[in-house]
């Protein structure tokens, strides 16, 4: 059936089937691959995304159900050129190490801080009850999303992954002799 | 994992829906947040061929509170509840049980209506409802019935609500001495074990006491037995309501899973029942 809905601030149309599911929507109709999908059960988040604005597990929407609202993403939540506050907070404060959870847990953090933009570390938390993380121990994520509410609520302006991360000059200087970097007990023994 | 093949239709009011639902005969399921429904189609323990999106349908969201009346819209969601100071105020048994459902984007999206005609043996509200002694209202072609919440839940995923019906509003007195503790299951967040207690309250001792228990049975039930045991307990007297909380889940076979064995979750239901009773007994 004919579903219109609005993704990223863009109007999509769409020719489904009633039981393909929103995650699935998105990720091979419209090609927003940054929607993961983990345990397709309801349970880990990594399939989150704002409809109307507020965080849902999308693997637990049906496409159908969408029709005539709207869906943001996190390609809609930031790119490479401006990098959204909480994506370069996840970034400078390690809140991620495979990556798998990260984007479902950054747009579960959007609406989180929307929500309550000075959250204690208990309350970060509690708002990320449904996002499961099974590499960083979300020590680091906790911190993230602190770091980001700080940033958000000065106003910082939003950087670009160049700005963050830029490709190393090439060095001028020839690089250093193999024997300058060998220990001098090394060195004696060669000798 | 794909559910079977359905076709899905709109419905704009309570009326609609009763029609669409005579018309597709018993193989249509109202979905509303379809947070029950919706992974019950993915594992295929549901299969039904039309389903009717009543989400829509404006009338059927919302908290009123009228003098000592709280009514509730079938589908209003679970974050409304948990976020509303006039439930914490009037009826702190679902507050919390809203606050402590799921997880933020279940909250989001799943309603009272639906967590409650799914009639789960494991869920909160069945507890929380039946304390409150709450008022199930049923809309159907011929009109509208009232159930109590005791005759609402049957049994395991079993409600008396009619295939051709429409759950559409919940309403109780208030009960501001009420409150709702559980063990919640660490990945499910379902309870494990889950005590409602409402409490009249008169200088410091329980009048009378409404406790009810989910998660341990095929269904919430009552614990008559504790209700006896704690009037005329000092609410604050914690060894006494401990003693009156006592064999809470007596009588009632319990459930066994890899979890929580029966004689755990028969165990748990005491000492959940005593801080489900302080908890109600405090100030909110």
């Amino acid at each position: 059936m004919q579903i219109d809905l609005t993704v990223n601030g863009k109007r999509a149309s769409l020719d489904v089937e009633p039981r393909l599911l929103l995650a699935h929507a998105l990720r091979d109709y419209l090609n927003l691959t940054g929607t993961h999908i983990g345990c397709d059960t309801s349970s880990c988040g990594a399939c989150t995304v704002l409809l109307d604005g507020v965080s849902v597990k999308s693997c637990t929407v049906f496409a159908v159900q969408a029709s005539g609202h709207a869906v943001t993403t996190i390609e809609g939540i930031g790119n490479a050129d401006s990098l959204h506050p909480m994506q370069e907070a996840f970034w400078s404060a390690h809140g991620l190490q495979c990556g798998y959870c990260t984007t479902g847990m950054i747009v579960s953090a959007v609406d989180l801080l929307q929500r309550n933009p000075d959250p204690s570390d208990d309350e970060i938390r509690a708002g990320l009850e449904g996002n499961l993380c099974r590499c960083t121990g979300y020590e680091n994520i906790v911190k993230a999303v602190r770091a980001a509410g700080a940033a958000m609520r000065s106003g910082e302006a939003r950087h670009s992954v160049n700005e963050l991360m830029p490709i190393h000059p090439p060095r001028e200087e020839p690089p250093p002799s193999g024997e300058g970097i060998i220990p001098q007990q090394l060195q004696e023994t060669k000798a | 994992m794909i559910p079977a093949a359905f076709d899905y239709v709109r419905a704009t009011s309570v009326e609609d829906a009763i029609r669409l639902l005579e018309q597709h005969g018993d193989d249509a399921k109202l979905l509303a947040g379809g947070h029950s429904l919706i992974p019950m189609m993915k594992l295929r323990l549901a299969a039904p061929a039309v389903l009717i999106d009543i989400a829509g349908i404006p009338q059927l969201d919302g908290i009123r509170v009228s003098g000592n009346r709280v009514t509730i819209g079938a589908l209003t969601k679970h974050a409304a509840l948990a976020a509303s100071d006039d439930l914490r105020k009037n009826a702190g048994a679902l507050y919390d049980a809203a606050n402590d459902l799921g997880d933020p984007q279940v909250r989001n999206r799943g309603t009272i209506g639906g967590a409650s005609a799914h009639g789960d043996p494991s869920a909160d509200y069945p507890a929380v409802l039946q304390a409150l002694e709450a008022t199930f209202t049923l809309t159907g072609k011929s009109g509208r019935r009232e159930l109590r919440a005791a005759d609402f839940f049957r049994g395991m995923f079993d409600t008396a609500l009619d295939p051709h019906e429409v759950l559409t509003q919940i309403a109780f007195d208030a009960a501001p001495n009420s409150a709702y503790v559980k063990f919640h299951h660490p990945a499910s967040h379902y309870a494990v074990v889950g005590v409602a207690a409402a409490l009249t309250l008169s200088g410091g001792k329980i009048g009378s006491a409404r406790v009810a228990i989910t998660g341990i049975g095929d269904s919430a039930f009552r614990a008559s037995g504790v209700e006896a045991a704690l009037q005329g307990v000092t609410a604050s007297d914690e060894a006494a309501v401990r003693a009156a909380c006592a064999g809470a889940a007596r009588g009632v076979t319990a459930r066994s899973d890899t979890f929580a064995s029966a004689s755990y979750r028969t165990a748990m239901a005491d000492v959940f029942a005593a801080r489900a009773v302080t908890r109600a007994a405090s100030s909110r």
